[in-house]
């Protein structure tokens, strides 16, 4: 079997107010079959044998869904595989001799905490600003009551499918957040059951991402392309255009008043 | 120790309402009073903490990613049943129900069950009340897709992302609650004991994970949400961090453990490709409805799958089983799959893996159509093997799942230590012994937002708890345990890593304790496990401190837990003398190979006590009694 | 929501830049429509010139307009530029962009060299200062012989060339910005900026490259 050497450059860092570096590892004898985090398995396992502290990633799936992992590989977010969360990047997509710089998430918002791992409560803290429906468990009616166009249940869920891994802020270069936020937007304001409290929801959301310390957007595109899920700056536009109608017709009341959900 | 299931009296169909009307009230305006910690963020945890705080309650929750909307759960793909009927074809609560126990092969509560068949219709309608995109008809309506080991078509899903979408809808109203003030969400935080101050639970010690800051957190109740254990094989379709450490912890301060040995081993995963392998991805079970599994009729037969013409092709689950065929249960589906590769008839490399087959499905509704429905799998699958399953067909492999054992619960979900409750897949009920697909979410949902916010109260009303702070001797020695065990750990600076004892101990347990048992293999396992466990405590190396994020010392300290939980299931196995669902034994087969259950000496839930350490587990036994449904040999024939 | 909210907020310092982006934009199609009269002879952009001085309200609301919307653009501009800057406060080692177009990722340093040209421009058409040979309200003058110096119109060529990659994003942007958004017409407000990006620079620069060749004297 072909085997693949690869020659690493890692961020190291052992703590949020301590100075990192970048370490060079080499990494012989990997299987191409083998994902990009148990090719750091390896490392980390020849590491630890030898008394080294392994290099510490975030990571719990593996399969591309819960949004832990996220690496900027070569200079991109999620490395060079499109629509791929690192987890899910195997070796084959690099060659043998190959340098390959791994970084983490780079954002004032997203302070490292250490090594490849970043700090993602501001994303947390976003969705806690109004991504949600404000029902309660209990008293609502049947599933079927309310009918949902198929076509906008089906944009609802492209948009839904963020799997919050902060890629697109990673890969911005404003390191903006708007694509997180407005694919909760547009999922939200797409269903039916999201629009009572649809202004309400976009002006908290994005002065919530405002006050994080995320740069803005300036149209950019790179966040599409580095998401996992592909999801489209279309919702970006869906998102100025509910904050514009927002701040033009209301919702401002509740939403100074803050608090009473 | 008393297992007292505490069953309503009454008619199958009335006990859940009865109960709510029989349970005490916590006065609204108390209920502030009263602090919950609720450990786990999955689909049970983040339901009941989300709802816990809607009635008012102040709650904390905890868990150990860096976000709650992490929790294993938003890996589940497939989809969640729930006795609508809107498809006409027959559904009922009781033939969910009647599923649901006979998938368990008789060794669920039937009174838990039946609430369960009850209350899943009102999950679905709050999920979609909270703006999970279900999938749709053009009409409007939700759409359904069948599962296996049902005849109906029952299942809710949001394309392959079901668990994702529903553990978004309890995140965020997990988040609303944040908001509000009435829950503190505690991330990258771990359970690592449980506090107990004159018999009732008040409590937990928490490590956290970024700064190593070992807490106390006091409490009224405590509830446990904390997952499953399958990646006590190493090799699982969990998440790499689900773990035991909250329910063992659990256990060794007296909670009973409710069979341990019953765990689920899923049909279609990707099968291994090499020694570095970390996880095993699943490929949902929906796929069963359009794919067809096949291996060649002679053993050895290397040609690739498209030369080997029908005649030589044995679709061997639609042989054995015409009835159910691709669609039966998962327990039978995925021994089938290991009886074929034990004759010498599996493909792919190292001949552990079956064919599953698109191209009839592909030719009869076209490509586009198989997309919709699958696209994202097929993606998921294509990714990882570099193969395109539109052109050749999957190979899959059988791979530990879920664990239908978990924390002895009563019907109020309370385990044998008053105050500690525990949800979702970390407790053993309503699964018995095999889970049908898309009944987790199910259960984890029921448990969260509909059962554990009123029988919660009831515990809370019925009970005088004292005043108890973080200075409390037992507070202080729960604390005090768990620094010493992080200090021993990291003092041991041997040779080899946790994760080359965990490999050890999960390809031990595979071959043990995994699809097929036997009383000399089990016994076998009793003895090895004690080696390995005093190999790691004199071997194993921690580098860096508990002062700041280490993930080693994370991984350690789960890993302790499992060297020592899998005595408990091996133990477990070894004294359960019949096959049923997910446990094999093959002493205890019929002459075709299929599992023979023995109603007269094992219809019971063996719930296990700690006795000390190096002491044997005591057995107690709650007896099952089927009233309403008749113990059958379970036939998909 | 009081303007305070909404200025403060990075959406609405956005929706402020489209639309003096508009603005912006709208003048610089009559401004590259009226310089076309150039070829006309003398006499026509002369005329022309003249005859806005007899519309002193035009002139003056529509100068007070754009210098409003040059201020408010370039202040919103600045305000998050400085934001853009702190949000990463560490960059990367390396960092390959994967999609996006160089004008879009240059619209920084584009506006500043826009904002610089206008106050040379300004100061070599409108006022004079900059002109060696500037003769009031004889526009085909002044610009002949001012773009018969190479450099001033190589000036003036660099100019808009930052001008067309400005506006190839810029113009798309403002839609987007705007939340004007759909799929049918996506494609189209995407052509129509790459057609304002070209032909608007294209329109202007004829007339230094007319000057310089010698077809304009
Ligand atoms: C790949 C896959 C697909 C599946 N598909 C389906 C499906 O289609 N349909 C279906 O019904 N079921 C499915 N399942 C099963 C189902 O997903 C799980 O059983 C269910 O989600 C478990 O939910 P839970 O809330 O009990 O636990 P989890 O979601 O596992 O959550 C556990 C929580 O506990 C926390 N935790 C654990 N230990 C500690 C500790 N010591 N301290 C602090 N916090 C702790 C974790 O952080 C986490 O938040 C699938 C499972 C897998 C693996
Ligand atoms: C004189 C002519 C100018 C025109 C016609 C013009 C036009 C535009 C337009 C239409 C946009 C798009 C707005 C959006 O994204 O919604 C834009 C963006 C921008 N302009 Fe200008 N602009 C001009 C001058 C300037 C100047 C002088 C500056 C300088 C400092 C500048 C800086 C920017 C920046 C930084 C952006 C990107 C903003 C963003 O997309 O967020 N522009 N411009
Ligand atoms: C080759 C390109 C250009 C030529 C030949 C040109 C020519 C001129 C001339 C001759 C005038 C003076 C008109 C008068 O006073 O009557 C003028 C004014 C002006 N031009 Fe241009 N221009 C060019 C490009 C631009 C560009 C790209 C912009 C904007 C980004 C611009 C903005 C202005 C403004 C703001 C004025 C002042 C208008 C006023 O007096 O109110 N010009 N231009
Ligand atoms: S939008 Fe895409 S890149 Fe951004 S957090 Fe969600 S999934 Fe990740
Ligand atoms: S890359 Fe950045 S600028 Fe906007 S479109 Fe994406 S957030
Ligand atoms: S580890 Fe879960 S998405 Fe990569």
């Amino acid at each position: 079997m072909t085997t693949i050497h690869l020659k690493l450059l890692v961020w190291r860092q052992p703590g949020p107010h301590v100075a990192g570096r970048f370490v060079r590892y080499d990494a012989p004898d990997l299987s191409p079959d083998m994902s990009f985090l148990e090719m750091l398995d390896v490392v980390n396992e020849r590491l630890t044998a030898q008394g080294e502290e392994p290099i510490a990633f975030d990571h719990d799936c593996r399969e591309g869904i819960c949004g832990s992992c996220g690496l900027v590989i070569n200079g991109v977010a999620h490395g060079p595989m499109r629509g791929t969360a690192t987890c899910q990047l195997h070796l084959r997509s690099f060659r043998s001799g190959q340098e390959i710089v791994v970084e983490p998430w780079r954002a004032k918002a997203f302070p490292v905490v250490r090594d490849l791992i970043v700090d993602r409560g501001a994303l947390d803290r976003i969705i806690t600003a109004g991504g949600y429906i404000s029902t309660r468990t209990g008293g609502v009616p049947d599933a079927n009551a309310v009918l949902v166009p198929k076509d906008d249940a089906d944009a609802a869920m492209d948009a839904a499918a963020c799997i919050g891994c902060g890629a697109c802020v990673a890969a911005c270069p404003n390191a903006s957040a708007s694509l997180f936020a407005a694919a909760k937007i547009a999922h939200l304001g797409l269903m039916p059951q999201g629009q009572p409290e649809r202004p309400k929801r976009v002006l908290r959301m994005v002065t919530q991402m405002d006050m994080e310390g995320f740069g803005n957007c300036t149209n950019i595109g790179e966040c599409e392309e580095a998401c996992p899920k592909l999801i489209s700056i279309d919702v970006i536009a869906r998102m100025n255009r509910d904050f514009l109608r927002a701040s033009m017709f209301g919702g401002e009341e509740r939403a100074e008043v803050g608090g009473e959900a | 120790m008393e297992l007292r299931a505490r069953i309503p009296s009454g008619p199958l169909a009335d006990k859940w309402d009865r109960h709510r009307f029989e349970m005490k009230l916590v006065n609204p305006a108390n209920k502030r009073r009263y602090t919950v910690l609720v450990v786990g963020s999955g689909l049970a945890g983040a339901s009941a903490a989300a709802s816990l705080a809607e009635l008012g309650y102040q709650v904390a929750c905890f868990c150990f990613q860096d976000s709650p909307r992490r929790a294993h759960s938003i890996a589940a793909q497939g989809g969640i049943n729930a006795a609508k009927n809107y498809q006409n074809d027959g559904d009922s609560i009781w033939r969910l129900f009647y599923d649901t126990i006979k998938g368990g092969d008789f060794r669920a509560r039937e009174a838990n069950v039946y609430r369960l068949a009850q209350i899943s219709v009102d999950i679905i309608d709050q999920c979609v009340a909270q703006g999970v995109p279900f999938a749709r008809e053009y009409s409007g309506y939700l759409a359904n897709r069948s599962f296996g080991g049902a005849q109906v078509s029952r299942t809710f899903y949001a394309r392959g992302q079901t668990g994702q979408q529903l553990l978004l809808g309890a995140y965020q109203a997990l988040c609303k609650e944040i908001a509000r003030g009435t829950v503190v969400m505690h991330s990258r935080t771990e359970m690592l004991d449980l506090i107990l101050v004159d018999g009732r639970c008040r409590g937990i010690v928490t490590r956290n994970l970024v700064t190593g800051e070992v807490l106390a957190h006091v409490a009224d109740a405590v509830v446990l949400a904390t997952g499953g254990y399958g990646n006590i094989f190493y090799l699982s379709t969990n998440a790499r961090g689900s773990n035991v450490t909250a329910t063992y912890r659990a256990w060794k301060r007296g909670a009973a453990f409710g069979n341990p040995c019953f765990t689920q081993i899923h049909p279609t995963c990707i099968p291994v490709s090499g020694d570095y392998q970390s996880k095993l991805t699943l490929m949902s079970e929906s796929l069963r409805n359009d794919g067809r599994v096949w291996v060649p009729r002679r053993a050895g037969d290397h040609r690739a799958p498209h030369d080997i013409p029908e005649a030589d092709r044995d679709y061997y689950l639609e042989r054995k089983y015409p009835s159910f065929g691709n669609l039966s249960p998962r327990d039978i589906a995925s021994r089938a799959a290991k009886e074929v590769c034990d004759e010498g008839r599996g493909v792919g490399p190292g001949g552990r893996g079956v064919y599953l087959d698109f191209a009839d499905a592909i030719g009869r509704v076209g490509r586009d159509t198989i997309a919709e429905r699958y696209g994202n799998l097929f993606e998921m699958y294509q990714r990882i093997t570099d193969e395109d399953p539109y052109h050749a067909p999957m190979r899959i492999y059988p791979a530990v799942h879920y664990t239908m054992g978990g924390l002895w619960v009563d019907y109020n979900l309370m385990s044998t230590v008053p105050g500690l409750h525990v949800l979702g897949e970390a407790n053993f009920s309503d699964h018995g012994a095999n889970r049908l697909g898309a009944s987790a979410l199910m259960q984890g949902l029921a448990d969260g937002y509909f059962i554990i916010p009123v029988t919660i109260g009831d515990y809370l009303a019925a009970t005088r708890l004292e005043k108890i702070t973080t200075d409390h001797p037992e507070v202080r020695g729960a604390m005090e345990g768990v620094n010493r065990r992080t200090r021993r750990l990291l003092s041991i600076a041997g040779t080899r890593t946790v994760d080359s004892f965990h490999r050890e101990l999960g390809s031990l347990m595979w071959d043990k304790c995994g699809m097929a048992r036997t009383a000399g293999g089990l016994a076998e396992a009793l003895r090895r496990i004690p080696e390995i466990r005093a190999e790691f405590w004199e071997n194993v190396t921690v580098p860096g401190s508990d002062a700041h994020l280490n993930q080693a010392l994370e991984k350690a300290n789960r890993v302790a837990d499992y060297l020592e939980f899998a005595e408990l299931m091996c133990r477990d196995a070894l004294h359960r003398e019949e096959s049923c669902g997910g446990h094999f034994r093959e002493e205890h087969q019929t002459p075709d190979g299929e599992a023979r259950r023995d109603d007269d000496r094992f219809a019971y839930v063996a719930a296990w006590e700690y006795a000390g350490d190096g002491a044997e587990p005591v057995l107690h036994r709650e007896p099952l009694a089927f009233e309403n449904v008749q113990l059958a040999q379970r036939s998909y024939k | 929501m009081p303007f305070g909210r909404f200025w403060g907020s990075t959406i609405g310092k956005k929706v402020v830049m489209a639309v003096t982006g508009i603005v912006l934009v709208g003048y610089i199609l009559a401004h590259v429509t009226a310089n076309l009269l150039i070829f006309a002879g003398p006499s026509a952009i002369d005329a022309y010139a003249a005859k806005l001085r007899t519309l002193p309200i035009l002139l003056w609301g529509v100068r007070v307009v754009l210098l409003a919307s040059v201020v408010l653009h370039v202040v919103a501009a600045t305000q998050l530029a400085v934001r853009v800057r702190a949000a990463r406060p560490t960059s990367y080692r390396r960092f390959e962009p994967q999609t996006s177009s160089a004008p879009s990722r240059t619209m920084r340093w584009g506006g500043v060299a826009l904002l610089l040209f206008l106050v040379y421009h300004i100061l070599h058409f409108t006022t004079g200062q900059a002109h060696p040979d500037f003769v009031h309200l004889a526009p085909y003058h002044n610009v002949t012989t001012a773009f018969r110096v190479w450099w001033v119109a190589a000036i003036y060529i660099a100019a808009m060339i930052a001008l067309a990659m400005h506006l190839y994003h810029g113009t798309w942007s403002m839609f987007q910005t705007l939340g004007i958004e759909h799929p049918r017409v996506n494609v189209a407000r995407r052509r129509l900026a790459t057609i304002i990006a070209v032909l608007v620079p294209l329109g202007f620069v004829s007339v230094p490259i007319a000057v310089v060749f010698g077809l304009l004297r």
